[in-house]
C-alpha cells in the first residue's frame, strides 16, 4: 500500500497538496461564527450541482414541455419533490450564505491589501451566481419565470442604437420563447457551473497564497526570525509557509477547522431542512405564486417581483426614472463592489480597531441594503420610491464615505498579536 | 536553440503575421457561435403578419391581437376620444411623436393611418409589461383625462394614442407596429401600406 502511494506521489503530488492546503495550512486561531459561511457556500454548491444533475434527468427543456415536466418531477418521480426543493431552497440558501460571507469580508477588512484579487474572484463568483440563478429561474417556465426574464432581458434594450437587436439576439426570437428557454438551460446546467467551479478553485488558491484574514485583522505571519522560538505556533506547518515566515497564533486547518466547520454544517442543515420541509416556497419569496401557472406572454402578473436575493439591485433599477440610467446604476451597484479594495484607503482592517465613522458607515450600508431588498419585492409606490432613493444614495454613499474618511482615519492601536 | 544571429525584423513579421491569421481564425470561428443565437428561420416565419377585422370593433372597444407573440392593442376611438387627444399635450413627454416609435405614415396627431383605429403594441416601453386599458376611469391616474392606459408593474401612463405621460418610468410612447388596410375593414399588422 505504501509503495502504491509513493508511486502515485512521485507522479502526482497528492499528499503534498493535501498537506499544503488542509493538514498543514496555518489558519488564525481566532476564527468566529462569521467564518462558517465560506465552507457552507461550498456545501451548497455541491448540493446545487448534485440535485441539479438529478433534476435534468427528468426535466424537459422546451417551451411545450418544461412546465409539465416540473409537475411530473413534483408528483410522479420518486423523491422528485425532495430533489427539486433541495435545489430551489438551496438557491436561496446560497445567497444567504454568500451575503453573510461578503458581510464578514466588509467587517474585518478581508478585501484590503494583499487580498484584493481574492476579493475580485469572490465578486466574480457572486456575479456568475446571479446569472446562474436568473437563468435557472426561467426553467420552470411559470408565469413569473417568463415575466421576470422579460423585464431583465428588456434592460439590454436600453443600450443605445443596438439595444433592440441585442435583446432579440439574447432571446433568439422576437419574444421570450422556447428558444430562450433552451439556451438558458444550456448555460445554466453546463456553461456557468463550469465557470463557477473554476472561479471557486481560483478563489481558494488565491486565499491560500495570501493567507486567511481574521476578526482582528492582525497578520499571523511575521517576518522570518522576528519572533522568539517560544512565541511560535507549536504546530507543524507546510514549508511553503513555515520557511518564509514566523507563524504565530495559528492552528492547522485540519483537524481544528474541519471539526468547527462540521459543527457549522450541522447547524446549517437543521435550519435548511426546517425551511425545505416546512416552508419550501419560502412564504412566496423562494417560489412565487404566479409561477404555479404556466408562462403566458399575453398575461402580465399583477405585480412582477424578482426573487428576494435580487431585490436590492432591482430597487436601484426601479427608483431611477430613466431606463438607461437605471440599468447603468444597477450594474454599477455590483461594479462598485469590485472597486472596494481601492475605495478603502485605510490600513487597519478590522471593524474592532477602526473609527466610529466606519462603524456607522457599515451600519447604514447594511440597513440600506436590507431596505433595498425589502422594497424590491414590494409593488411600486411613491413612498417606496422615496425610501428606495434614499437607500440607493446610502448604498453608493458607503463607498464614497469610506474613500473620504479612510485617508486620515482616527483608528485605535492595532495589537501585535491576535487578542486572546 | 542555435547560435545563429537573430533576425528581429523577420521574427517580428512572423509573430505579427501569425497573430493576425490566428485572430482572423478566432473571429471566423466566433461567427457561427454568435450567429446561432439569432432567431431561427422557424421563429422568423412565426413572425408573419396577422389580420384583424375592424368592422366588428365597437366604438371605444379594445381588441387584442397577437403578433410575433406580443399583444397588439386595436381600439376604435370615439370622436370624443380623438378630440380629447389634443387637450393634454403639455403633460406628455413626446406629444408630437418625435421619437421613432412609429412608422412615418403614423407620425401624426392620432398616431395611426385611420384616425379612429388605434394600433399599438401592448408592451410597456419601460420593462415590457402589458398596460391595462382604462375607459372612463383613468382620472384616478391623470386628473382631467378620462381614458388611457396604466401599466400595473411600475405605474407608467399612456393616453389613447399610446403617448406616454411625464413623470413615469417608461421613456417612450407605445410602439406602433407597421400596419395597413388592404381592404376597407381589414387591418393587416406587420405590413406597411403598399408593401405586401
Amino acid at each position: 500500500m505504501n509503495n502504491f502511494l509513493a508511486w502515485i506521489e512521485a507522479r502526482l503530488p497528492v499528499m503534498e497538496a493535501m498537506n499544503k492546503h488542509v493538514l498543514q495550512y496555518p489558519a488564525p486561531k481566532n476564527f468566529n461564527f462569521w467564518y462558517f459561511f465560506g465552507s457552507l457556500a461550498m456545501l451548497v454548491l455541491v448540493n446545487q450541482i448534485l440535485t441539479g444533475i438529478w433534476l435534468t434527468m427528468n426535466y424537459e427543456p422546451s417551451g411545450d414541455g418544461a412546465f409539465a415536466s416540473i409537475e411530473y418531477i413534483m408528483r410522479d418521480v420518486d423523491y422528485g419533490w425532495l430533489l427539486r426543493y433541495m435545489h430551489s431552497t438551496g438557491a436561496s440558501a446560497f445567497f444567504v450564505v454568500v451575503y453573510l460571507h461578503m458581510f464578514r469580508g466588509l467587517m474585518y477588512g478581508s478585501y484590503q491589501k494583499p487580498r484584493e484579487l481574492l476579493w475580485i474572484f469572490g465578486m466574480l463568483i457572486f456575479l456568475v451566481l446571479m446569472a446562474e440563478a436568473f437563468m435557472g429561474y426561467l426553467l420552470p417556465w411559470g408565469n413569473m419565470s417568463y415575466w421576470g426574464a422579460q423585464v431583465i432581458i428588456s434592460l439590454f434594450g436600453a443600450v443605445p442604437v443596438v439595444g433592440e437587436d441585442l435583446a432579440t439576439w439574447i432571446k433568439g426570437d422576437y419574444v421570450i420563447s422556447g428558444a430562450t428557454l433552451n439556451r438558458f438551460f444550456a448555460l445554466h446546467v453546463v456553461a456557468l457551473p463550469l465557470v463557477l467551479v473554476v472561479l471557486v478553485f481560483l478563489h481558494i488558491l488565491a486565499l491560500h497564497e495570501v493567507g486567511s484574514n481574521n476578526p482582528d485583522g492582525v497578520n499571523i505571519k511575521k517576518p522570518k526570525g522576528s519572533q522568539k522560538p517560544e512565541e511560535l505556533s507549536k504546530f507543524k506547518f507546510h514549508k511553503q509557509y513555515a520557511d518564509k515566515y514566523d507563524i504565530v497564533d495559528a492552528i492547522p486547518f485540519h483537524p481544528y477547522y474541519t471539526v468547527k466547520d462540521i459543527m457549522g454544517v450541522a447547524g446549517f442543515l437543521i435550519f435548511f431542512c426546517w425551511v425545505m420541509f416546512f416552508f419550501p416556497e419560502g412564504g412566496g419569496y423562494f417560489l412565487e405564486a404566479p409561477n404555479f401557472t404556466p408562462a403566458n406572454g399575453l398575461k402580465t402578473p399583477e405585480h412582477i417581483a424578482p426573487v428576494w436575493y435580487f431585490g436590492p439591485f432591482y430597487t436601484i433599477l426601479r427608483v431611477v426614472p430613466d431606463k438607461l440610467m437605471g440599468t447603468i446604476l444597477m450594474f454599477a451597484a455590483i461594479g462598485v463592489l469590485f472597486a472596494l479594495p481601492w475605495c478603502d484607503r485605510g490600513t487597519v482592517k478590522s471593524i474592532r480597531f477602526r473609527s466610529k465613522w466606519h462603524l456607522l458607515n457599515l451600519i447604514q450600508f447594511s440597513i440600506c441594503f436590507i431596505a433595498l431588498g425589502i422594497l424590491g419585492t414590494m409593488p411600486a409606490s411613491d413612498i417606496a420610491n422615496l425610501i428606495g432613493t434614499i437607500a440607493t444614495i446610502g448604498y453608493f454613499g458607503f463607498f464614497l464615505a469610506i474613500w473620504i474618511y479612510s485617508k486620515n482615519e482616527n483608528t485605535k492601536p492595532v495589537p501585535e498579536r491576535v487578542t486572546k | 536553440m542555435s547560435n545563429a544571429p537573430v533576425d528581429n525584423g523577420r521574427r517580428r513579421f512572423l509573430t505579427a503575421a501569425t497573430s493576425v491569421v490566428g485572430g482572423v481564425g478566432v473571429v471566423g470561428v466566433a461567427v457561427p457561435f454568435i450567429g446561432s443565437w439569432n432567431p431561427s428561420a422557424r421563429a422568423k416565419a412565426a413572425g408573419a403578419p396577422v389580420e384583424v377585422n375592424v368592422s366588428k370593433i365597437e366604438p371605444g372597444q379594445l381588441v387584442r391581437a397577437e403578433w410575433r407573440g406580443k399583444p397588439v392593442y386595436v381600439v376604435r376611438r370615439t370622436d370624443k376620444t380623438l378630440a380629447d387627444l389634443a387637450k393634454h399635450d403639455d403633460q406628455l413627454r413626446d406629444p408630437n411623436s418625435a421619437e421613432p416609435q412609429q412608422p412615418e405614415y403614423a407620425q401624426n396627431a392620432h398616431r395611426s393611418i385611420k384616425p379612429e383605429i388605434m394600433v399599438a403594441l401592448g408592451v410597456c416601453t419601460h420593462l415590457g409589461c402589458a398596460p391595462t386599458h382604462h375607459k372612463g376611469d383613468f382620472e384616478q391616474h391623470v386628473a382631467g383625462v378620462t381614458d388611457g392606459f396604466f401599466c400595473p408593474c411600475h405605474g407608467s401612463k399612456f393616453d389613447m394614442a399610446g403617448r406616454v405621460f411625464q413623470g413615469v418610468p417608461a421613456p417612450l410612447n407605445l410602439s406602433v407596429p407597421e400596419h395597413s388596410f388592404p381592404k376597407e375593414d381589414t387591418l393587416l399588422i406587420g405590413v406597411a401600406p403598399g408593401e405586401a
